[in-house]
């Protein structure tokens, strides 16, 4: 637009800059909204790799039956906390030649005479060869579909693998762990839309009608936020009844979980709308004679949703660990259902850590990882939501 | 690239005090290095003032941070020498290290400055008298109880009433004008050789902007110090420097004594500055002048009030701020009222009430229908007001706040047309592009965002969009004050060009006196509410009647360094606040 | 600023009677009531009431009026008398229960808030000041770490570490020997031993978020023009840092407060509970699952009670160190 005549030009009409990198363009004049977010959230390297790494874990959820070498609810009783094992590359056959064959090698178990506690270790001599798409446990994949395929296993279905160990009633944690995923990560993302629901409209209307609207709502907040979360959440969620199906339990816990966790995004809502509201961009919108829907639903939510977007990335890890902390104590999901906090009970006493520390090192792992990937990306997120700042 | 102009100097028996000779400096940026400065040389003299002049991103402000080594981590010195000359030698100030102790030696004590926000560049947590005890303390190494006394003296000598008490309070607890009163007592603790006033009163009303100006004249010449005034406004270097420096872009494109500068320039920028400048000094040829106030009024208000209750934590009404009292005035078809007062004056408030943006507390706007029936704008009720809005627009003062970022030109432009349900689709972009031509922009703007574009384009923008609905009253509130001199008085001519194409009534509200009297046929000035003075603009600017509105006159900088107006002006006092 | 405090409290009622509903409401939401329990518990040793019995018993304990009566007895008894209602489970009043395990809540807390001060404080202002620098990269990547990592979780990891490497175990608050010991230099040099250990994990969440803040308001403040004046008056650099910049970036370090005890608060609920510290958390727990509903809401209560006055505090103290909120 620089040629445009009526803007003065002089010897000089800009001032001097020498590029360090190629320039982003012109395309940038006609790029909307999220073009210029995704260019601004792309330069974060960190934000970009933690978002692959959320999207691995909802993948890992989404299709866990395949990806499990067997079933969560198989038990071994006769390998109860037996250690993860090491995968293989090469084995030896007879004549002393090296071939490339993955396996694991089988347990050799010894019984303490003394505790009469048995304890696994590698034996080299028992060789099990693994390998792709194996035949193993029958499942329906996503409740519809019979199929036996497991993304790995053993070739043969009666030989054990467990790569990252059993539990106290000899079951895979590798399965469970996987199993985990799509509990404790839909727990997060359903929990985190029903408080978007909630914080969203409590917010925009606090914010917009102010008044005594914004005073109940505010006071709602204050309580709500004053209040400890987790002996909170330990309060309702000792009050499901015992009787009730694990479904019922997993939508009552999300629900407990996402009523505290609504007050942050009302806030961030609220706030964004008294401002807005206040910006001449939007009074100059009424003046053009836009209905108060318009106003909000054309001018004042599209400035809000990329913020939206970031706080809620932010929310859905408090939503995971709230889930985690609860099933650990035992009043939140419990078995057969098998969440990453399910999985933590088992770790509860330092004498079972510290004879199978993997019960408690892997769910963590699991747990710690998807709460920093989700923070790093909703920083990310954060930080690009207002491409417009300079 | 041409070099920077110079005029021979005159007298040459000034003793230097400062002398900056080829300094340039870049900043490191993500993307890309931006060179702010670019070989900039120039001397300060002993008693004398220095303006520094150019619009925003020209490089002055950066100049100074330069000379006190407070440059941003992002900024590099790449050339030139600054040398702080004394009685006691020279000292090069850029060999010295920024966080040195030579260079704190300097600071404060031998070179002192002055922002141009001074809300923000003082502490708001310290009271007024620490801060400036504090440069006492460290400079001058007296005790705090000292610190103290000669706090309340220099507090004193800036003018400042009680001022023991002043010295306990916070930045908060005073006004905008006494803040920086303060800031100069402040720069002035330790009798600096080198003063620096950035931009010092461009927060200021002109009344305020007098008085602080004509303080700090009286103070540099009691003292003998050497003043680097930053500014942008032509008119205030006229009134108050010796030399003037002309930046652009980085580069100093000409520099010399005040008269050399504004009676014969010699580049071309230079010539193009003070002609903008000037142009704005009497009305606008382009300007149809007839007395229409014969017609019958479009717009009549009569006794509208607003006032602000201040509640206490209660919700009881301790008192209320009477923003506007009792105005009444007429505006008529194809006229351009100007609406003129200092911040706090009731202008904005006003402006707004007759949209009923702001409710009225009491009163009656009259608008005259096209069939010739009046209603009554503050009975309307909301169809009636949608009506209304759609004959009566407003342009706002922020063109980079007014027009929605994450909408396109055409959606922006378009809005009033589509909500209204007026046309849409091929007809719709035909129309769109037609006030773009009509505002002198291109077609090819529709489909682009509002970051594409500078100020002055986005405010043309702003007034497409009011013109979409073919209004016959536009509300102008601070339209030009957000861009620089050179693009403001193309927007006003723009703005006088569609009055006559499409026989518009402006009502036109500024702080800017000059302005007013470049476009407005009448004007009508305000003070605490009041509407103090009305008439024909030209001679409400040249000859006024209220003492008000003659000090306000006196007060503005007059652009022409052979008739100094501000400093010879008149006071007013108030007989209530 | 008497007023601003009386403001302040007047403010805080309707927050006060808002978490005692929310504790009250706990206290009725499980399905039936103690007695409920307790009659299943009779029942399955044969031991049967008659309805005219039950009845009594409700009557007795109060439980046959309506839900409101209840609420304004509960919340009567608790103002009036310092009567918090009956443990069912412990057959006793709970105020002989909760005073001790509060006591103890609240000192941990604190001694937690102390740690997440001095340690953020250092942290924040360096981070701050040399923005993008290596030491600012560790220190924002310890603070993500410190936010990701549940309280539970870094608890069990302590124990386990420690008993694997160092044998010894980091659980109570006081070694075997000294459990039933009264107090002593001993005692209280063993006591520093093992609190270090909750106060270390439910900190960690509060000092990285603390760390955070800082940096962006200290990195905010910095950019100020007041800063610049500073420096101008000739100001040695850390003179001018500490003394403006740093002082007004503390207002969100004083407001922490409110936000910050209700994290540690939640968190030393359930890090006692894996470390088996004799404060609510465990009691709470343990009266959940039992369904001794009185001494479950009273802790709840007291747990929202306490993070308000701490609300309270830091809002006093904010109009204390910022002249901006104490002269509005």
């Amino acid at each position: 637009m620089k040629k445009h005549g009526s803007e003065i030009a002089m010897e000089e009409d800009k001032p001097k800059i020498t590029r360090l990198t190629d320039g982003a363009g012109s395309d940038i004049e006609v790029a909307g909204q999220w073009r210029l977010i995704w260019l601004k959230f792309r330069q974060n390297r960190v934000a970009l790799f933690a978002g692959w790494v959320i999207f691995f874990f909802y993948g890992v959820a989404l299709f866990c039956e395949f990806l499990a070498p067997t079933l969560p609810t198989v038990a071994q009783p006769r390998l109860t906390y037996a250690p993860p094992q090491e995968i293989g590359l090469f084995i030896e056959d007879e004549t002393g030649q090296r071939r490339f064959q993955l396996h694991v090698n089988g347990y050799a178990m010894t019984v303490d005479p003394e505790s009469l506690r048995r304890s696994f270790t590698s034996d080299p001599a028992n060789i099990i060869p693994i390998g792709f798409f194996v035949r193993g446990e029958a499942y329906d994949m996503w409740g519809l579909i019979p199929m036996d395929r497991h993304l790995i296993g053993p070739l043969d279905p009666s030989d054990q693998m467990n790569l990252l160990g059993t539990d106290k009633l000899g079951r895979d944690m590798l399965t469970r762990l996987i199993y985990g995923a799509r509990v404790s990560m839909s727990i997060g993302l359903i929990g985190v839309i029903s408080s978007l629901i909630i914080g969203t409209v409590l917010g925009a209307l606090s914010g917009y009608f102010g008044g005594w609207v914004d005073l109940a709502v505010q006071r709602l907040i204050e309580i709500i936020s004053a209040m400890p979360t987790i002996p909170l959440w330990l309060g309702f969620a000792a009050a499901i009844p015992l009787t009730w199906s694990p479904l019922q339990v997993y939508f009552i816990i999300t629900l407990i979980v996402s009523l505290l966790a609504w007050t942050s995004l009302a806030r961030e809502v609220r706030g964004r709308f008294l401002s807005l509201r206040r910006e001449d961009f939007v009074t100059a919108a009424k003046l053009d004679g836009s209905s108060t829907g318009r106003v909000i639903f054309r001018h004042i939510l599209p400035s809000l949703t990329s913020h939206i977007l970031a706080v809620t990335t932010l929310a859905i890890p408090t939503m995971i660990v709230a889930e985690t902390a609860l099933s650990f104590l035992g009043i939140g999901l419990k078995p057969p259902v098998v969440s990453w906090g399910v999985l933590l009970q088992d770790a509860q006493n330092i004498r079972t850590i510290s004879s199978a520390p993997w019960l408690l090192i892997w769910p963590s792992l699991a747990v710690i990882s998807v709460v920093l990937a989700f923070n790093f990306l909703g920083d990310g997120l954060r930080d690009a939501a207002d491409p417009y700042d300079s | 690239m041409t070099d920077t102009y110079i005029h021979p100097i005159k007298d040459t028996d000034a003793t230097p005090v400062l002398t900056v000779k080829n300094l340039s400096v870049d900043f490191h940026l993500r993307t890309h290095i931006l060179h702010a400065v670019r070989k900039v040389s120039f001397a300060l003299h002993k008693g004398k003032t220095m303006a520094l002049v150019g619009e925003s991103g020209s490089g002055k402000s950066v100049t100074t941070r330069a000379i006190m080594r407070l440059l941003d981590k992002e900024a590099r010195q790449t050339s030139g020498e600054i040398t702080l000359h004394g009685d006691d030698g020279d000292i090069r100030i850029t060999d010295l290290d920024p966080k040195g102790k030579a260079i704190r030696q300097i600071r404060g004590r031998r070179i002192a400055l002055i922002f141009q926000e001074p809300m923000s560049s003082l502490s708001p947590v310290h009271t007024i008298g620490s801060q400036i005890g504090e440069a006492l303390r460290l400079h001058r190494g007296l005790s705090k109880r000292e610190a103290m006394d000669e706090t309340v003296k220099l507090l004193e000598q800036v003018e400042i009433k009680d001022p023991a008490a002043m010295a306990k309070r916070y930045t908060f607890e005073f006004s905008g004008g006494m803040r920086q009163r303060a800031m100069i007592a402040m720069a002035l603790a330790c009798d600096p050789d080198v003063l620096i006033a950035d931009e010092p009163t461009t927060a200021l009303d002109v009344t305020t902007q007098a008085e602080v100006m004509d303080l700090l004249k009286r103070l540099q010449e009691h003292r003998g110090m050497a003043l680097l005034l930053i500014t942008h406004d032509l008119g205030l270097v006229a009134e108050v420097a010796d030399e003037v420096a002309v930046m652009r872009f980085g580069r100093l494109v000409e520099r010399g004594p005040i008269d050399d500068i504004f009676h014969n320039p010699q580049t071309a920028y230079a010539k193009k500055l003070l002609a903008s400048t000037m142009r704005l000094e009497r009305p606008s040829e382009l300007r149809d002048r007839r007395d229409r106030t014969s017609d019958p009024a479009v717009l009549s208000v009569r006794g509208l009030c607003k006032s602000f209750g201040v509640t206490n934590w209660r919700g009881q009404e301790i008192h209320a701020v009477r923003a506007v009292k009792d105005a009444s005035f007429d505006l008529y078809p194809g006229e351009s009222l100007g609406i003129v007062g200092e911040s706090g004056s009731g202008k904005t408030t006003l402006g707004r009430m007759i949209l009923r943006v702001i409710e009225p507390t009491a009163g009656e706007i009259g608008y005259r229908e096209t069939d010739g029936r009046v209603s009554d704008v503050a009975a309307m009720d909301k169809p009636e007001l949608a009506k209304f809005h759609r004959d009566v627009r407003l342009i706002f003062q922020d063109p980079f706040a007014s027009l929605n970022p994450r909408m396109t030109i055409k959606q922006i432009i378009a809005e009033p047309l589509v909500v209204n349900g007026v046309m849409q689709g091929v007809e719709l972009e035909a129309r769109v592009g037609e006030l773009l031509e009509l505002v002198g922009m291109d077609r090819g703007a529709m489909e682009r965002y509002p970051h594409a574009f500078s100020g002055g384009q986005r405010q043309r923008f702003s007034i497409a969009r009011s013109l979409a609905l073919n209004p016959r009253i536009i509300i102008a509130d601070e339209a030009t004050s957000a861009l620089d001199v050179s693009i403001r008085a193309q927007i006003l001519d723009l703005l006088i060009e569609l009055q006559k194409k499409l026989n518009l009534s402006f009502l036109f509200i500024a702080h800017d006196i000059s302005v007013v009297r470049y476009f407005c046929d009448r004007v009508l000035v305000m003070h605490h509410g009041r509407i103090v003075e009305q008439g024909d603009a030209e001679t409400v600017c040249t000859a006024p009647k209220e003492p008000y509105t003659k000090a306000l006159l006196s007060a503005v900088p007059n652009p022409d360094p052979r008739d100094k107006r501000m400093v010879h002006r008149t006071k007013f006092v108030a007989e209530e606040v | 600023m008497l007023s601003y405090i009386i403001q302040r409290l007047f403010l805080m009622i309707p927050t006060m009677i808002g978490i005692s509903i929310i504790s009250f409401a706990i206290i009725q939401l499980p399905p039936g009531d103690y007695l409920t329990s307790v009659l299943a518990a009779m029942a399955d040793s044969d031991v049967n009431f008659s309805d005219e019995q039950i009845a009594k018993m409700r009557a007795n304990y109060g439980l046959d009026e309506p839900m409101i009566m209840q609420y304004v007895k509960w919340i009567w008894g608790i103002v009036s008398r310092g009567d918090f209602g009956y443990s069912f489970e412990w057959n006793r009043p709970v105020s002989e229960l909760i005073w001790e395990r509060m006591g103890s809540t609240l000192s941990i807390s604190l001694l937690s808030l102390l740690f997440v001060w001095a340690v953020s404080l250092p942290i924040g202002i360096y981070s701050a000041v040399n923005r993008h620098s290596l030491g600012d990269h560790i220190a924002t990547f310890f603070g993500f770490l410190g936010l990701a990592i549940p309280n539970f979780i870094l608890a069990l990891t302590l124990m386990y570490v420690s008993f694997k490497y160092f044998g010894q175990s980091v659980g109570g608050l006081y070694s075997p020997e000294f459990a039933e010991q009264p107090m002593s230099w001993a005692k209280f040099v063993d006591l520093l031993k093992h609190v270090w250990v909750p106060v270390v994990v439910i900190g960690t969440a509060g000092t990285a978020a603390l760390i955070r803040i800082l940096r962006a308001n200290l990195t905010d403040e910095l950019n100020k023009p007041y800063v610049l004046t500073a420096r101008a008056k000739g100001l040695p650099e850390h003179t001018a840092i500490l003394r403006y910049p740093v002082r007004v970036a503390l207002n969100p370090f004083v407001s922490a407060i409110g936000w910050v005890l209700p994290q540690l608060i939640s968190g030393i609920t359930i890090t006692a509970i894996v470390l088996n510290l004799p404060t609510a958390g465990p009691l709470l727990l343990r009266s959940l699952i039992a369904q001794d509903m009185y001494l479950a809401g009273s802790f709840i209560l007291l747990m929202g009670m306490l993070t308000l006055i701490g609300m309270l505090l830091s809002d006093i103290l904010l109009a204390l160190l910022d002249p901006r909120i104490r002269f509005h």
